[in-house]
This record gives structure tokens, sequence and C-alpha cells, in this order.
């Protein structure tokens, strides 16, 4: 199977984390998939369309439309960019009716990572191995816009000597939301402050989670409340194996 | 504090105004740094009550669907079933009246409590009442006020303005309520749940003996009956309802349903998506005041239907927010109403209802704040019991603030900067090429970056910091060798 899969590294993924691409690259290359990454990618266009500027979304939603058209599936290590343009895109382009069809084929063909691997790819076996206990957060747009729920939880099931202690509320938001985490810090914080103190009763070695505003929320809040020992990853980390990754932190 | 079981009754109702020149942001601080409102939010929890209530629900989904349905069907032909409940309730001995806007409320209701020598009024929960500060209408117009339900009497006592629909106390302490009784009825103090409760009900029960008048919100008009339905827990709104000469309810033109089939399915939701409970303590369905032959009643019933805003809904991209049954299910599952309380949102609404009815019915530029104050998390939307899109409402409201010109020009330029790069590969590349190098040398051997411009993020957070090269040029490279 040569499924030609398009890889949305996301801007978050690009700017602050980039091993987590290459992570993501590397399950979908092991997955059998042939994976295209255009260059010139950028951003989903989400700031701009949750901060009620239309006009600057649809820019970026018309130019990741363009670069991802040829691709048989549009695979991204993220619920949130992954929500954009499968659960958004359609709405935001609602007035420029010559380009709706483009954006419901987009749609219908943008997967978050995870779920891809385990619906569509159905990977058996995940390169990674990890000693130790872990908890899942589920990051809310990939639970709320996408369904991503069991597929991590499969897939990390898959992964030699991980066992996943679940905490009280993996569901409950950890408080990020964008742009909502600086115009409104103080309560993003706290909210975060919950998030942490649920992870923490877990004892869990690491907080395991899809999305890299939730990571860098979370771990933002643990390194504030004097928690050194949580490690935080992303899933694809855990999948594609940690040691490959540059410090873990 | 003359008579000091009435003494709340004399206190004006000071809740924080949209008009304040106390922003949300400062609302929300002080609520953050107050130990007392934290104790009582950490305790709360009807979300958990809510998530029990509904496992009895084999098919939850399908019945929210047709809620939503019975609630669209409504919106879209309120006029007729409007006309169909005043015809019928007006048949049965009601007196129907019109308020379009907030003063009407309240001018209606003094005029109806003068008219009859009223001396005293006792009140239902009644949110709408809020809406128009009518108690302190009635008070100017030389009458006493009690607020009866257990919740809004302690508000009433403190001064204050509920901070929850259903739960108007919840942002109270158990101790808070023993200084508050202990102060206003000069009982001894005591904390216990029990022995407080034993007392409201004691000192509330002459106010019901002795109440020439009694308001009520309405949770529901049924069209078909002319029925007026009220939903409770403690049964103050029964008495307020059948002790006085005079009852009064006061309700929004959307609460129209077309029957009373209609009425059951919406009921198997509502308690169940406010509390967790399958069926509340009472039900009540008043039709008309005492008949001939029935052993108690009111002498006179009105219904007060309200506009105030409302009607401008119908027709846009805002009517789903119509739909609302009033069952606090989004604020009680709302992360950011569960850390900061209600009172934070500045008017009778709070969390995910009020973000987007606020803005709605007292104007956008008055609460430029609320729809902003939201992460989106959707976790309001999954648990509507009447499946009201409120991220997407939240988000539409956003996008209104720009349209005006209402969002500051730092965020409008910011948004544009981001944007404009982001469609200029090569550039975008360098900045975040050099944002990414900064950034690892701002963290350290830590790799955490503890302080950042403008202060929201690091406020209350580090910032892991960045890798160091972007995977764009990392990718780059690798496809090179």
């Amino acid at each position: 199977m040569f499924l030609k899969v398009g890889l949305f590294v996301t801007c978050l993924v690009d700017l602050m984390r980039p091993r987590i691409g290459f992570a993501a690259l590397k399950l979908l290359e092991s997955a059998g998939c042939e994976v295209v990454v255009p260059e010139a990618q950028t951003c989903c266009g989400q700031p701009g369309y949750n901060s009620g500027d239309r006009p600057a979304a649809q820019a970026l939603a018309l130019k990741v439309l363009r670069e991802f058209d040829d691709c048989d599936y549009v695979v991204s290590p993220s619920g949130s960019c992954g929500g954009m343009i499968r659960a958004h895109y359609a709405e935001l382009l609602a007035e420029l009716p010559q380009h709706a069809d483009a954006a419901r084929r987009l749609a219908a063909k943008t997967y978050e990572l995870t779920d891809f691997l385990v619906n569509v790819a159905r990977l058996e076996d995940v390169p990674g191995r990890f000693p130790g206990t872990i908890t899942y957060h589920d990051s809310c747009s990939g639970l709320r816009e996408l369904g991503v729920k069991t597929q991590p939880r499969a897939l990390l099931a898959k992964v030699p000597g991980l066992e996943l202690k679940e905490m009280a509320t993996p569901e409950y938001c950890c408080g990020f939301g964008g742009t909502f985490s600086v115009k409104y810090g103080e309560i993003s914080s706290r909210i975060a402050e919950r998030k942490c103190e649920d992870i923490t009763t877990t004892g869990a070695d690491a907080v395991v989670l899809g999305d890299l505003g939730c990571m860098l929320n979370i771990e933002g809040r643990l390194r504030r409340r004097g928690d050194s020992r949580t490690r935080v990853y992303h899933v694809a980390e855990v999948l594609a194996g940690v040691e490959d990754t540059d410090g873990n932190r | 504090m003359t008579t000091p079981h009435a003494s709340g009754a004399s206190t004006p109702n000071t809740g924080a105004r949209p008009q304040s020149t106390i922003s949300f942001k400062d609302r929300a601080h002080d609520r953050l740094n107050d130990a007392k409102v934290q104790r009582a939010m950490r305790n709360f929890n009807l979300a958990g009550a809510r998530a029990r209530g509904v496992l009895d629900l084999e098919n939850l989904e399908d019945i929210r669907t047709s809620a939503a349905a019975i609630r669209d069907r409504s919106l879209g032909m309120l006029d007729v079933w409007l006309e169909r409940f005043e015809r019928e309730a007006t048949r049965r001995g009601v007196t129907v009246h019109w308020a379009e806007s907030h003063d009407d409320i309240n001018r209606i209701t003094v005029e109806i409590a003068k008219a009859n020598g009223v001396k005293k009024v006792i009140k239902s929960k009644s949110m709408v009442s809020e809406e128009s500060h009518l108690n302190a209408a009635i008070e100017a117009a030389g009458m006493k006020v009690v607020e009866t339900d257990l919740g809004e009497y302690i508000v009433q006592l403190a001064g204050e303005t509920p901070s929850h629909i259903i739960a108007p106390a919840i942002h109270k302490t158990r101790d808070d309520v023993a200084d508050l009784f202990h102060e206003h009825h000069k009982t001894p103090r005591t904390n216990d749940p029990a022995a407080l409760t034993m007392e409201a009900r004691k000192f509330l029960r002459e106010h019901f003996l002795s109440a020439d008048m009694g308001i009520t919100g309405g949770n529901f008009l049924i069209a078909e009956t002319g029925s007026l339905v009220l939903v409770t827990n403690e049964g103050n709104g029964r008495m307020t309802t059948t002790m006085p000469r005079i009852h009064v309810a006061i309700t929004g033109i959307e609460k129209v349903l077309g029957t009373m089939e209609d009425l059951s399915c919406i009921l198997r939701l509502l308690t169940r998506s406010a509390t967790g409970q399958s069926i509340s303590n009472y039900i009540t369905v008043n039709t008309g005041p005492k008949q001939a032959g029935d052993s108690d009643g009111p002498e006179q019933m009105h219904v007060i239907i309200v506009d105030a805003g409302r009607a401008r809904l119908l027709g846009t991209d805002m009517q789903e927010a119509l739909r609302c049954i009033r069952c606090g299910a989004c604020m009680n599952h709302c992360p950011v109403y569960q850390n900061i309380g209600g009172h934070a949102y500045g008017w009778v609404y709070p969390g995910p209802i009020g973000s987007v009815l606020t803005p709605n019915y007292i104007g956008l530029e008055k609460a430029l704040d609320l729809p902003h104050a939201a992460t989106l998390c959707n976790q309001c939307g999954v648990v509507c019991p009447v499946k009201i899109p409120l991220p997407e409402l939240m988000r539409k409201l956003r996008e209104k603030q720009t349209e005006r010109g209402l969002r500051p020009w730092q965020e409008r330029a910011g948004l544009r900067l981001w944007s404009w790069l982001a469609q200029r590969p090569s550039l975008y590349g360098l900045a975040t090429r050099v944002a990414a190098r900064l950034g690892k040398s701002a963290g350290g051997a830590e790799r955490t970056i503890h302080r950042l411009p403008g202060k929201g993020w690091t406020e209350g957070r580090d910032m892991p910091a960045p890798q160091g090269r972007t995977f764009r040029e990392l990718y780059a490279e690798r496809n090179r060798k």
C-alpha cells in the first residue's frame, strides 16, 4: 500500500519541536506511506479564525488548500490544526464558493496523526519503546472535533514497557485556548494548574498528548510549580521512540 | 436593618454591572485571589452530578437532537405560539402583559402591585427580573421584596447578585452563610447546613404567610394550554404561586413551547443536565388563577412576557442561543467558569451562554471580553441539552467585534502581520529560524524561558524553549544530503 500522504507539520512543531515532525514522518513511513512535506507550508490560519479575523484566516486556508490538493491524505500531529482543516475550513471559506469543493475535499482527507495511523494506515507495530508509566491528556479539538480518544491509547498499548495510568479527568481542558493563553494568562494558568494537579496525582513518569499548544502549556505550568520530574511528550515521540529525540524535554 | 428577619429585603442589589469601569480581567483576577470564592468553586461539581444523572438515558444523543428540534420549532413560529399562549391563558383568567424593555418589566410589575395595595412581595427564582433590577424598582416604589429561593435569599442578604443561574450562592461557603444568618437573623451562629436551612425556613415562613404578591420566573410557557411551568426543588416556588393573593410570572418570549408533549421531552433533559436529577422535586404547571371550587391558588395571575433584546436575534446567526433552557450545564462544565465563578462575567448570565447572551442583549461593545473569555474547548457544546453550538457563537461574536473595529489595534495588527508573514514562506522561514535560535538561547541550560514580554504567558507559567532549529530547515537539510 502506497498512500501519498501530505504531512502538515504545523507552525508550532516547526518552530518549537521539529523532532515531533520527524517522529510523525518516521511513523507514517513505517506504516508504508509515501510522505510528502510541502516545503512552503506555514500555518493553518487558526489564530486569525479564532480571533475573529476571517480574511487573515482565509488567506492561509487557501494556501493550505493549494499546497495539499494533490495528496491522497493530509496528516497532522495535532488535533487542533487537523480539526481546523477538517471541521472549520468549509465554514471559513463559505463566502468563497469557487473554493467550496476543494475545501470539502481537503476536509474529508485530513486526519490527526493517531487517527490516521489506526483507522487508515492500520499500523501494526510501532518503533518506540518506553520503560515507565505515562498518563494521557486528551486535547479538546482532537477529542471533540475529531473523535480522537481510543486511537492514541491503542497505539501506546503497543509500546513495549509502557504502562498507562489514566488521570481522573483526562478530557478536562488544559487552559491553553490559543491566544486565550496570552490574553487571559492568569485564568489560563489556573486551569493549567488543575490539569497539573491531576497529572501529578497519577504519579506517572510522563504526560503524553497530541497537541503542541497543550504541551507548552502543561510543561510550562509543571516547571513553574517546581516539577522538573514529570516529562512531557507528544504521542508521536513516544510511538517513534524518545531515544531518537534530542534532550527529551 | 430595622426588622431582623427582613433586613435583607432593604439591602439594594449591587451586582457587578457591565457598564462598570472594572474590566472582566480585573473581576476575574479578584475572584482568582479570593480564598473563599476559590474554596467554594473547588467544591462545586454539578458536572459530576450531570454525568451520573444522564447514565439512565440510553439514547441521550437522540433526545438532545429531539430537544433541539423542539426548541427550533418553537423559535421558528414564535409569534404563532405566543399568540396561542395569550389566547389560551386569557381564556383561563390570566392577564398577559408584553414587556418590550427591561423598564417595561419593572413598570408593569409595580403597576400591578400598586393597583392592588401590595405591601410585601415574595419572589421565587427569576433571572429575567435580575436583568431589569426588579427588586430595586419594587423597593423604590416603597414595597418590601424578599427572595425565597434559599440561594437567592442568601445572595439578597449579602447584597449581591446570583453567581449562577440555578445555584445563585455557589460562590459562598458554608461559613459565609453562617455569618450572614447570624448578622441578619440575630440568632446564635451555626455553620451546620441542616440547622441553617431550618433557620431560613423559619424566617421565610413568616414572609410566605404575610406577602400580598408572589413573583416567579417561568421555565416554560405552554401554548396549547396557556400554562406556566415552574421547575423547582425547594417548594418555595409553589408557596410563592399559591400563598399570596397575586401571582406575577416573568419570562422571556423564547420560553414558549407548543405542547405538553414538547415539555415532556425537554424536562427529561433539563433536570438531568442541571443537577443530575431524573426529575426535580417540584414540576408545577400553573394554568390560570384560583377557579371556583379550587381550595387554593392566587386570586389574580399575571404573566409578563419579555422581549428586551430577544426578538432581534430571531432569524440571525445568533438564533440558536434562544434555544437555551437555562440548565446551567455549560457553566458547570466550563473550565473558565469553574475557576472564576459567575460574578466575573459582569451581567446576569455567566459562563458560555452568558458570553453569548450578554453581548447580544446589552450590546457587543459593552461586553468585549466575554466572547474571548473561553478556551473554545467545546465541553459546553457537547453537554448542552439543546445543542447550542456555544463555541461557534462565541467565535462569530469575535468576528462581529473585528468587523465593527472593536478589537484593540495591537491585536488586529498582530494577526495581520502573522497572516502576512505566513503567506510569504521565505520571509516566514527566516523569521522562524531567528526566533527558534533566540528562544533557545533565552532558555539557557534549563531549556526553559521564565519571562516573556507582555507577561500574559509567563505570569503563571514558564515557556519551554524551542529546540533551536526549525523543522523546515532541518527537513530541507536532510533532503540535500
